[in-house]
């Protein structure tokens, strides 16, 4: 086994739980998942590593199922918006691929998988978002009853 | 009068796949169309702006020249994603309000070939992860941390819409495609002529949910072109010419202003929004004063956000909007009758240039087949990832 190294450098894996990691600048608090040379927002140039929420809730998603020869698919791509502040993009892992298992607005938890192993035996590990069970769905079946309970009324619409 | 910017021709060629013709065969036909058009020659222009995303090398203007006539004057090579050719249009639009050329001419040519989804991180020879790039990225996170392709992007895009908005989804999208393909049928310049039932719309392979394939845009090749002449100069010119020129009411470029997450997810609404309502106050045109409008319908979840961000429905009722056939041609406001970028095609330089030949085409009274009768006014409206916006604002004046 050999070592594991996160896939973007915004994902925190060395400090017990994972966690993601904005650059926000220090003067409006603005948050980046990337280096920048100064703020979009303000113009200011200082920043500090910001560790950000796990959970959060889905603002919009799409299910791809052609992509390069290289991309499994289908997946599930979404955008979340973190509690506290800041949008990511990622995948929603522990469903079905199918929009009666995704709602608009639900709540999801922080996950990590290995998306890959290099020629060194390195394993690269990614993040993506399951969605957050109550204590009454957290039954024996785990995540899976996660993906049926908040079944939407009528596709592509949160009503 | 005189400090107006009119468009004095416009020509562009039937979109598809042409393999027969290179970058600079498409190019000239499309300028000479438009020079011809415009009852003028290369001897008139003195500005030339030419907009092509995907030529590894450049310069196509400066070749374009040595195919239609090298006269010495500027030329602007413009590469602005799908705004690439609104804004060498707009190039062209801005010289001639400084003042410094009277005529001038504006082109978009590209070549796509055939459809590749390709951009994947897959390399030859040992590989061993190493940080890359602003993120620190070890390898494609297509697929990994959600998708960057843009069948995808535009459907988070309209189920964003979707999720802040009842009544909007998967039919309402394939309602859109519905439509355009149905337009297109009476457009013999679009890439494909074909009607397709909401059923075959929604039964098509799916791309990217809500995307399915007819949904999406097809790759093709095109090109198109205009004239464009200040006031003044119009003003000296044969009455048959001046009859049919068209006035720009409003040029507009934008960008996108910071948004909480823009980085990960493109928000195509802000700078739309912003460039409608400059267009709307430049032009002294309201959203309902307009005939006929060509949207940047990339893919049938950009339309769909488009008739809100362009206010050619209620806040929030894009849903409604087309469910009540609004943005049919024989609708309340009739959106991309040339069959838009769905059907019409989307060579992407070409593509600015082209909605503006559609528009100029209908307030000329030209159209044919698709003609919009009595249109007055007309919009038209890009928009390039990245993200860049144009709106052009056109209408039937007396010169």
């Amino acid at each position: 086994m050999g070592e594991r190294i996160s896939v973007v450098d915004y994902l925190v894996l060395e400090d017990g739980d994972p966690y993601v990691v904005a650059n926000a600048c220090s003067g409006c608090g603005a948050t980046y998942f990337e280096r920048r040379n100064a703020c979009a927002r303000c113009f200011g140039a200082s920043f500090e590593r910001r560790r950000m929420a796990s959970t959060g809730t889905v603002r919009s998603y799409t299910i791809v199922y052609r992509a390069a020869p290289e991309v499994h698919v289908p997946f599930v791509s979404a955008i979340v918006e973190l509690d506290g502040g800041g949008v990511l993009k990622a995948n929603i892992r522990d469903v079905e691929p199918v929009p009666e298992a995704i709602r608009l607005g639900m709540p999801v938890v922080l996950t990590t998988f290995v998306a890959g192993t290099d020629d060194d035996g390195t394993e690269a590990v990614a993040f993506g978002y399951s969605p957050a069970r109550t204590a009454r769905e957290a039954g024996p079946e785990g995540v899976a009853s996660g993906a049926r309970a908040p079944v939407a009324q009528e596709q592509g619409n949160d009503g | 009068m005189a400090d107006d910017v009119w468009i004095l021709g416009a020509s562009m060629i039937k979109f598809g796949r042409l393999p027969d013709k290179d970058l600079l065969d498409i190019s000239s036909e499309a300028a000479l169309g438009a020079l011809a058009d415009a009852g003028a020659s290369m001897a008139d222009i003195e500005i030339l702006a030419v907009g092509n995303q995907f030529e590894p090398l450049g310069g196509v203007g400066q070749q374009l020249q040595k195919q239609i006539g090298q006269t010495g004057i500027p030329v602007y090579n413009v590469t602005n994603a799908c705004a690439t050719g609104a804004s060498a249009l707009r190039i062209v639009s801005m010289a001639i309000k400084a003042g410094e050329a009277e005529m001038g001419l504006a082109v978009g040519a590209e070549k796509m070939g055939k459809a590749r989804l390709g951009g994947g991180g897959a390399t030859a020879g040992k590989a061993v992860y190493e940080r890359h790039g602003r993120s620190g990225a070890v390898m494609s996170t297509e697929g990994v941390l959600g998708t960057d392709f843009m069948p995808g992007v535009f459907a988070q895009a309209g189920m964003e819409y979707a999720h802040h908005h009842d009544g909007v989804g998967f039919e309402q999208f394939a309602r859109v495609a519905e439509k355009n393909h149905a337009h297109s049928s009476l457009n013999p310049l679009a890439q494909y002529q074909k009607v397709f039932s909401l059923d075959e719309v929604m039964g098509s392979p799916m791309m990217s949910y809500p995307n399915t394939l007819l949904m999406c845009c097809p790759t093709g090749d095109g090109s198109a072109a205009v004239v464009v002449v200040s006031g003044e100069k119009l003003e000296t010119l044969d009455p048959d010419v001046r009859r049919r020129a068209v006035k720009v009411s409003a040029s507009v470029l934008t960008t996108d202003p910071w948004v909480d997450g823009g980085h990960q997810q493109p928000d195509v609404n802000t700078l739309t929004r912003n460039a409608a309502d400059k267009a709307y106050e430049q032009a002294g045109v309201d959203p309902q004063d307009l005939d006929l409008v060509e949207l940047h319908d990339c893919f049938a979840t950009a339309e769909l956000v488009h008739y809100d961000n362009l206010r050619l429905c209620e806040p929030g009722g894009a849903g409604d909007f087309i469910d009540s056939r609004g943005p049919w041609r024989d609708g309340r406001i009739p959106v991309n009758v040339s069959g838009g970028l769905i059907s019409k095609g989307h060579p992407i330089a070409a593509t600015g240039v082209a909605n503006v030949y559609e528009i100029v085409t209908h307030l000329r009274g030209e159209a044919g087949d698709r003609q919009i009768e009595g249109a007055t006014v007309g919009l038209a409206h890009v928009i390039g990832l990245g993200s860049t916006c144009a709106v052009h604002i056109l209408e039937k004046a007396v010169a």
